[in-house]
C-alpha cells in the first residue's frame, strides 16, 4: 500500500473559514452558470431572429462545463475518492476544450456582431434623413398645388382687372396675407402707382412713388421675390394695425410683356422692360416668417401674372384688329361694286361710241373731201378744209381713245398679216411729205440692205407706230431734218442697257426690227422723258399751237410696240439739242412668198399705170449729153429699148415706124424743135404709124406748153424728169 | 473699218451734201436708176457731167476772154452747163448758171466774169464731193458690203 495518496492535500493546512467562504461561493458560481443558459435559451427561444444559435449552444457548454467544474470543486475540499479526481479532471479537460473553442469562436463573431449594431445606428439616421425629405416634398406639392390653384384662377380669366384682383385674392388667402399691393408703372414710366390692393386702406389707389428708389430697384434688379424693410415707401400701405411690429414683407418684380416682345422661335428678351412691383405682407404681431417655398410660390405666381396680362392684352390687339378688318372688308366689297359698275359703265359708253360715233364722223369726212373735190370759192376752201382738218382730228382722237381703251381692257388683238415693209415705210415718208415740206425738213429714210422686203405683223399698227414717231418727230422740228433708219437688229442691239427687262428671243422665224428716228428738233429735258408714254401728258415746255392731238399717240404707240414684244425708248440731250426715238418690234418672217396670198402691186396712191414699158422703143433727142444720158437711163430703168442722138437730123435720119415715142429736148436756143415736129407729123401723116410726140422742156411758161400743143406734141414734161413723172406721162400717152 | 460703220459713213456724207445744198431730189432719181441691168450709171453720168462741164467752162473762159464777147455763145455754154447741172442734181452749179444767165442778157461783163468764178468754185467743190462719195462706195463694195439705198425726200 502506497503511503501517498492521490489525494491533493493543501500545502497549507485549510482554514475553516476561507474554506467555507471559497466553498459558498464556488456553489453560487455554479448556480450562476447553470442559470445563464437557463436564462439564454429562453430569451433565444423567443427572439425569432437570433442567428447564431449554435454559438449559444456552445456558449450554454462552456458555461455549463465551468459551472460543473466549479460544483465538482465542491468536492475536493474534502477528502474525495479517485473517482471525483477523475470526474474532475474529466470535467475541466472538457471545459478546457470547449473554452477554447468557444474563445476561438468569439474572435470571428464579435466583429459581426458589432457590425449589427453599426448598421443599426445608420439606419435610423437613414430613416431620419428620409423623414426630413418628405417633409420637404410634401411642402413643394402643397406649394405647386396653391400655384396651380391660382394659376388657375389667374387664367380662367382675359380681362386686366379680373386677372390683377384674382391674384391678390389668391395669393393673400394662400399665404394668408395681411396685405397684397401691386404698383404698376405711369405713363411716363418715372412713377409707379398704387393700382391693386387687396384690402381697403387708408392710401387712395393713385398714390404714387418714384421709379427710382433704391429698394425699387433693387426689387427690379432680381427675379426672385426679395425681402424689403417694411418701412420702405412701397411698403407702407397700411397703417400699423397690430401691436408694434409689422410683419416681415416681401417684393417681388412682375415684368410686363408686350406684343412686341414676343419674338417667334425666341424667348422675349427681358432687358428694355416695363416692370410693376407686387409688395406682400405678412400679418403683423405674428412670428411668421418668410419661408422659402412660400417665396418661390411668390416668384411663380408673379411670372403667371405676368403671362396671363400679356395674353390680356394680345387679345385685346386682336379683338381690334378683327374689327378694324371687317371694317376694311365692308369698304372694299363696296369700292369693288361701285367699280365694277363704274367700269360696266364705261364698257356701255365705248360699245356705243365705237359705232354711234364713227358713222357721223365718217360721213362728214368723207362728205367734206367730196366737198373739196367741187367748185368752191377761195373763202369756201378755207373753210372746207378747216373742216377736214377738224374732223379728222376728231376721228384721231375717237380712234386713239377707243384703241387706248381696248388696249388697256387687254381685248386687244393683232391683226397679224403678211405685208411689204419697205412698202410701209415708204408710205409713212408719203404722208409725211406735205408736211415736211411746209416746214422744210428734211426726211432721209435709210433702210438697210438686209431688211426683208416682206414680214408678218400687223401692218396697221406697225405704219401707226412709225407714223406716229416719224410725226412727232416732225411735230416738234421747226428746222434741219429728220433721219429714219431701220435694220434689222442683231443679239446685241437686243439688250439694250436703257431696257435692262427687255430680253428678246431672237428665233428662226422671226426677226427683230429697229427703227430709230433722229430728228434736230427742240429735243427734251431728260427729266421729262420717263412721263412722255404716260397718257394725256402733255410736254407743257412743247406744247406749242401747232401741236395738237390727245397726249395719247406715245401711250397709245407704247401699248402697241410692248403688243409686238418690242420695246420703245427715246432720248434727247436737251431742251434743243434734238431727240431720237428707238423703237424695236418682233415680226415673223413669211414662210413662202406666195403670189396669191398678198398684193403684187405695192400701194402707190392713185395709180393705174402700166409698170412695165419693156421693149418700147423710144428715141431720145438732146444735145446736152448729160441730159441725154440720164434721160436714157431713166428709161432704160423702165425697160424701154433706148436710142438717142443729139441733134434734129440724125433724129430724123433714124427715126422709123418702130419707135413708138419721141423725146425731144425743145429748150435748146437754135434748134427749133417745133418744126421738127411739124416734119414729123408730115412724114407720117397716119395716126398710127406716126410715134408720140413728147417734148422736155426745162422752162415753166404757159408759151411753150401753148407752142407744143400747137405744133402737134402729143405730151409735155417739164425737166428735171422724175422716174414716176416719167412712168406717169408713158402710160397716159399709150393708153390712148 | 468694218462695212457697217462704212455703209454709216456713206449715209451721213450723202445725207450732209444734201444739206449743205450741194445736191438736190434730181441726183436722187439718177439713184434711183441704178440697178442690176445698170451698175455703175450714177457714176458714169457724173463723169460724163465733169467731162463735159470741164469743156464748157475752158470754152466759157476763152470766150469771157475776147475783145468782143459774143454774149449769145456765152449763154449758150451757160445753158449747157446749166442744163447738164440740173440733170444729175448739181443744185449749187445750177443756182449759179442761172444767176451767169441773167447776167448775160444783160450783156454785164463783169457780172458775167463774176459769176464765172463762182460757178467755178462750186464746180470743183463739188466735184471734190462726188469723187469722196465715190470713193466711200468703193471702199465699201471692196469690202463685201452693198450700197445702202437710200431715199430722201426735200423740198
Amino acid at each position: 500500500m502506497m503511503d501517498s495518496c492521490n489525494c491533493i492535500e493543501p500545502q497549507w493546512p485549510a482554514d475553516e473559514l476561507l474554506m467555507k467562504y471559497q466553498y459558498i461561493s464556488d456553489f453560487f458560481i455554479a448556480l450562476a452558470y447553470f442559470s445563464i443558459p437557463l436564462e439564454l435559451i429562453y430569451f433565444v427561444k423567443k427572439s425569432a431572429v437570433f442567428p447564431y444559435r449554435w454559438v449559444l449552444v456552445q456558449f450554454g457548454a462552456f458555461i455549463v462545463l465551468c459551472g460543473a467544474t466549479h460544483l465538482i470543486n465542491l468536492w475536493t475540499f474534502t477528502m474525495h475518492s479517485r473517482t471525483v479526481a477523475v470526474v474532475m479532471t474529466t470535467a475541466k479537460v472538457l471545459t478546457a476544450a470547449v473554452s477554447c473553442a468557444t474563445a476561438l469562436m468569439l474572435v470571428h463573431i464579435i466583429p459581426d456582431l458589432l457590425s449589427v449594431k453599426t448598421r443599426e445606428l445608420f439606419l435610423k439616421n437613414k430613416a431620419a434623413e428620409l423623414d426630413r425629405e418628405m417633409g420637404l416634398i410634401r411642402t413643394q406639392e402643397e406649394t405647386g398645388r396653391h400655384v396651380r390653384m391660382l394659376t388657375h384662377e389667374i387664367r380662367s380669366t382675359l380681362d386686366r382687372h379680373t386677372i390683377l384682383k384674382t391674384t391678390l385674392v389668391e395669393l393673400g388667402r394662400t399665404l394668408a396675407l395681411e396685405e397684397c399691393a401691386l404698383w404698376m408703372p405711369t405713363r411716363s414710366g418715372l412713377e409707379l402707382q398704387l393700382s391693386y390692393t387687396l384690402r381697403q386702406q387708408q392710401n387712395p389707389v393713385g398714390y404714387t412713388v418714384p421709379i427710382h428708389l433704391p429698394v425699387i430697384n433693387q426689387v427690379f434688379s432680381s427675379n426672385c421675390a426679395v425681402k424689403i424693410s417694411p418701412n420702405s415707401p412701397v411698403a407702407r400701405i397700411r397703417p400699423l394695425a397690430g401691436k408694434y411690429i409689422p410683419g416681415e414683407v416681401v417684393a417681388v418684380r412682375v415684368p410686363l410683356l408686350h406684343l412686341s416682345n414676343f419674338q417667334i422661335n425666341d424667348w422675349p428678351e427681358l432687358s428694355t422692360k416695363r416692370y410693376a412691383l407686387m409688395v406682400l405682407m405678412l400679418p403683423s404681431d405674428s412670428a411668421r416668417q418668410w419661408h422659402v417655398h412660400e417665396l418661390e410660390l411668390v416668384e411663380v405666381v408673379a411670372d403667371q401674372v405676368a403671362v396671363a396680362l400679356s395674353h390680356a392684352a394680345i387679345l385685346e390687339e386682336s379683338m381690334r384688329a378683327r374689327d378694324l378688318l371687317m371694317d376694311q372688308n365692308v369698304a372694299l366689297d363696296l369700292a369693288r361694286r361701285e367699280a365694277e359698275t363704274a367700269i360696266r359703265a364705261r364698257n356701255d359708253f365705248l360699245a356705243v361710241m365705237n359705232h354711234e360715233m364713227r358713222t357721223p364722223m365718217h360721213a362728214i369726212i368723207a362728205l367734206s373731201s367730196l366737198l373739196q373735190e367741187t367748185e368752191l370759192t377761195p373763202e369756201q376752201r378755207l373753210m372746207v378744209e378747216t373742216i377736214m382738218k377738224s374732223s379728222n382730228l376728231l376721228a384721231t382722237l375717237i380712234n386713239d381713245v377707243l384703241d387706248l381703251s381696248r388696249l388697256e381692257d387687254g381685248s386687244f388683238q393683232l391683226n397679224i398679216v403678211t405685208f411689204n415693209l419697205h412698202v410701209v415705210f415708204r408710205e409713212v415718208l408719203n404722208l409725211i411729205k406735205p408736211v415736211a415740206s411746209v416746214k422744210k425738213l428734211l426726211i432721209t429714210l435709210n433702210l438697210a440692205p438686209d431688211l426683208p422686203e416682206y414680214a408678218v405683223g400687223d401692218e396697221k399698227r406697225l405704219m401707226q407706230v412709225i407714223l406716229n414717231v416719224v410725226g412727232n418727230a416732225v411735230k416738234f422740228s421747226k428746222e434741219g431734218g429728220i433721219s429714219i433708219t431701220a435694220f434689222v437688229a442683231k443679239a446685241e442691239y437686243l439688250r439694250d442697257a436703257r431696257a435692262p427687262d427687255f430680253s428678246p428671243v431672237p428665233s428662226d422665224n422671226h426677226f427683230y426690227l429697229r427703227v430709230q428716228v433722229k430728228d434736230s428738233g427742240s429735243g427734251i429735258n431728260p427729266q421729262d422723258i420717263p412721263k412722255l408714254f404716260t397718257k394725256f401728258v402733255h410736254n407743257q415746255s412743247l406744247a406749242t399751237k401747232n401741236s395738237g392731238g390727245s397726249g395719247l399717240g406715245l401711250a397709245i404707240c407704247k401699248r402697241f410696240v410692248t403688243l409686238m414684244d418690242g420695246h420703245i425708248s427715246i432720248e434727247s440731250e436737251g431742251l434743243g439739242k434734238g431727240c431720237t426715238a428707238t423703237f424695236i418690234v418682233k415680226l415673223g418672217i413669211p414662210e413662202k412668198l406666195n403670189e396669191s396670198k398678198f398684193p403684187v402691186m405695192p400701194k402707190v396712191p392713185a395709180n393705174h399705170i402700166q409698170a412695165n414699158f419693156s421693149g418700147l422703143k423710144v428715141l431720145v433727142m438732146d444735145d446736152n449729153g448729160v441730159s441725154r444720158a440720164v434721160t436714157k437711163g431713166l428709161l432704160l430703168h423702165l425697160g424701154c429699148d433706148v436710142t438717142t442722138v443729139s441733134s434734129r437730123d440724125e433724129l430724123l435720119g433714124v427715126v422709123s415706124q418702130e419707135h413708138k415715142v419721141v423725146l425731144m429736148d425743145v429748150c435748146t436756143p437754135g434748134i427749133d424743135s417745133y418744126e421738127v415736129a411739124v416734119q414729123m407729123h408730115r412724114l407720117y401723116s397716119n395716126h398710127h404709124e406716126r410715134p408720140l410726140l413728147v417734148a422736155l422742156t426745162g422752162s415753166t411758161d404757159k408759151v411753150t406748153k401753148e407752142n407744143c400743143m400747137r405744133v402737134g406734141m402729143d405730151g409735155v414734161i417739164q425737166k428735171p424728169v422724175s422716174l414716176d413723172k416719167m412712168r406717169n406721162v408713158l402710160s397716159e400717152l399709150l393708153e390712148h | 473699218m468694218e462695212v457697217g460703220q462704212m455703209q454709216r459713213r456713206l449715209a451721213e456724207f450723202t445725207k450732209s451734201m444734201f444739206m449743205e445744198g450741194f445736191l438736190d431730189g434730181q441726183f436722187l432719181q439718177l439713184q434711183q436708176l441704178q440697178d442690176e441691168s445698170n451698175p455703175d450709171f450714177v457714176v458714169e453720168v457724173v463723169s460724163l457731167f465733169f467731162q463735159d462741164s470741164e469743156k464748157l467752162l475752158n470754152d466759157l473762159t476763152l470766150a469771157l476772154d475776147q475783145q468782143n464777147v459774143d454774149f449769145k455763145r456765152v449763154d449758150a455754154h451757160v445753158h449747157q452747163l446749166k442744163g447738164s447741172s440740173s440733170s444729175i442734181g448739181a443744185q449749187r452749179v445750177k443756182n449759179a448758171c442761172v444767176v451767169f444767165r441773167n447776167f448775160c442778157e444783160e450783156q454785164n461783163l463783169e457780172g458775167c466774169m463774176g459769176c464765172l468764178q463762182q460757178v467755178k468754185q462750186e464746180f470743183y467743190l463739188v466735184k471734190n464731193k462726188f469723187d469722196t462719195l465715190f470713193t466711200l462706195e468703193q471702199q465699201i463694195v471692196a469690202a463685201g458690203g452693198s450700197i445702202p439705198a437710200m431715199e430722201i425726200t426735200s423740198f
